[in-house]
């Protein structure tokens, strides 16, 4: 059979175009995060924190961005990382960061897989309060099991390693923020492909339209239930960073607020695009400590007006506006 | 997956309590092509929603070659083999016409999406835009194209035709009608343009009501003109 006349327009391969998109990207993260180590040679613990957070929303985006799932408890994964690489250095002294971080990943992993099988058995509203239960539920735990998790006054006594044996984690949190990059790139990277997989058009699809896809044959269940192990593997390493750098790890890890906050980020940035979750957490935290700093009494009603700015002028987040802006700048060229 | 039978016996469905079918009995050989016919109203698509799992089944069975589908839900259909085009084309606006496709790869190879493409060369060429930027024709090939990758062996078609235009629906028809016969795929097709339906089909089902009404190959409507104006509402 053959197709109807159509512009004759040649299509470069698709995967070789989004190589190259992706290497520009990388080349911007690393270029951006020189520039920030040079600019703010005082502020690399509060930038890797930055990133520590961003794990965590891009994580969120995994699931609501780009699955549909409404969550508000998912500092829940964050928090299994933090406390998992932070019970392993306290409490079993295992001080390598590098498997720190490998057992904050695989904590996220399953608190995610674990608390999705009861989320996603939910809907809307009530899919909302499931996650908010299963939060609370899990900070009411590490502060009950406060021998293993220092409860209220947080876990200390976390010491870890010279990275690779060589590089020590110093007062001025350089080790810190560079390891944060490199995992930043890495996860950046794994996303990239983990959204743009036959799985990931699948997640995608099933927020479009779950009934179509199950009458699809595909598994929507399972396939959010997947999803939603491998957002926690990313929350997780963002949590066991958080543990690494700061060397503490807080009930506030795992609190609703962080993960109210980080779905504010995702929508501020932009929900289902991966710069979008980066972007939102800089631009939240950043700004949240500056307001902070300059009134430490009104600083939460000046992020709030922020976002209202946001919502109502860009409800497609500052991502969104800028994308927005471009295609009219380009249709105006044309 | 070869083409398989499919049997239907006595099925009664509907929306929640209000039942729309009622005592539905048929029998698709493998590579068979039925089209079901009638007016507005009548009950054709709430039949293949049904076959499809869609809708709520009072009574009877479906069973597809040797596989009793009567108790799975849609998704366990689709993959004992009912491949299921809607009347909407329920395309991902938002997605691109190569990621609707990976949607319908599941388990599948991502290579898998070269045979949608040669089956409709246009999707490649516009495999870059967004499914919402298509025109009906060309969604309703991505639909097509999107429920063929999980390898049906009977296809639901529901309307494909409506509001294309002519030659957009000999396009489709060629390729239906190349499906049947190549891949000896078992088809029902719904569809309100009688005479394309008739010279697809090699058997005819007309509703009235939620029942069958009428039954016979397309030979048979043909030289019956009465009926075709009684149950169709269409003139010789």
């Amino acid at each position: 059979m053959t197709g109807f006349p159509v512009s004759a327009a040649t299509t470069p391969n698709l995967w070789q175009r989004s190589a190259r998109a992706d290497a520009i990207a990388v080349l911007v993260v690393a270029a951006t995060a020189l520039v920030l180590f040079l600019l703010f040679p005082q502020s690399l613990a509060l930038l890797t924190r930055i990133v520590a957070i961003m794990l965590l929303v891009l994580s969120l985006d995994l699931v609501t961005g780009y699955s549909g799932v409404a969550t508000l408890g998912h500092a829940t994964v964050f928090g299994a990382g933090a406390y998992a690489a932070g019970i392993l250095a306290a409490r079993f002294g295992v001080a390598d960061p590098l498997l720190m971080l490998a057992i904050g990943a695989l904590a996220g992993a399953l608190a995610g897989g674990v608390s999705s099988l009861v989320i996603l058995r939910g809907h809307g509203l009530g899919q909302l309060v499931l996650s908010i239960a299963i939060v609370q539920l899990a900070h009411e735990m590490a502060n009950k099991f406060s021998s293993w998790t220092g409860g209220s006054d947080g876990l200390s006594g976390i010491m870890p390693s010279p990275l690779f044996g060589l590089f020590r984690f110093d007062l001025w949190g350089r080790t810190g923020y560079w390891l944060a990059v490199a995992l930043l790139i890495i996860v950046f990277l794994v996303l990239r492909a983990v959204v743009r997989s036959p799985f990931g058009m699948l997640c995608r699809g099933i927020k479009q339209d779950p009934v179509r896809v199950r009458a699809m044959g595909a598994p929507v269940y399972f396939t959010l239930v997947k999803m939603y192990a491998i957002a926690g593997a990313v929350a997780g390493l963002g949590g066991a960073l958080s543990a690494i750098s700061t060397k503490v790890v807080g009930l506030d890890s795992l609190s609703f607020s962080l993960s109210a906050e980080a779905l504010v980020m995702l929508v501020l940035g932009g929900t289902g695009k991966i710069f979008g979750a980066m972007l939102g957490t800089i631009v939240f935290v950043w700004f949240e400590d500056i307001v902070s700093a300059i009134n430490p009494f009104h600083w939460l009603t000046i992020v709030g007006v922020l976002l209202v700015v946001v919502v109502l002028f860009a409800p497609k987040g500052l991502v969104g506006a800028i994308e927005s802006v471009v295609s009219r700048m380009r249709g105006r060229k044309t | 997956m070869k083409a398989a039978a499919l049997d239907v016996s006595g099925l009664s469905a509907g929306y929640g309590p209000t039942r729309i079918l009622e005592d539905i009995s048929f029998a698709v050989p493998a590579g068979g092509r039925l089209a079901v016919l009638g007016r507005n109203g009548m009950g054709k698509t709430t039949l293949l929603a049904t076959l499809a799992g869609q809708t709520r089944r009072h009574g009877g069975s479906i069973v597809l070659g040797e596989v009793d589908l009567t108790g799975l839900d849609g998704s366990a259909r689709a993959l004992a083999g009912l491949g299921y085009v809607p009347q909407h084309r329920a395309i991902f606006k938002s997605l691109s016409v190569e990621e609707n496709l990976f949607v319908g790869l599941k388990s599948r190879p991502r290579a898998a999406i070269e045979e949608a493409y040669g089956l409709f060369p246009r999707l490649k060429e516009r495999r870059r835009h967004l499914g919402g930027q298509l025109s009906g024709g060309e969604q309703q090939m991505l639909t097509t194209a999107r429920t063929l990758l999980g390898q049906p062996s009977v296809l639901l078609l529901d309307e494909p035709l409506e509001g294309l235009a002519p030659v957009i629906c000999e396009e489709l028809m060629a390729v239906f009608g190349a499906l049947a016969e190549a891949r000896a795929m078992t088809i029902l097709l719904v569809e309100q343009r009688i005479k394309a339906a008739l010279e697809f089909a090699d058997a005819v089902l007309i509703l009235e009501r939620g029942r069958i009404a009428w039954r016979g190959t397309p030979a048979e409507l043909a030289a019956q003109p009465a009926v075709v104006e009684r149950l169709l509402g269409v003139g010789h």
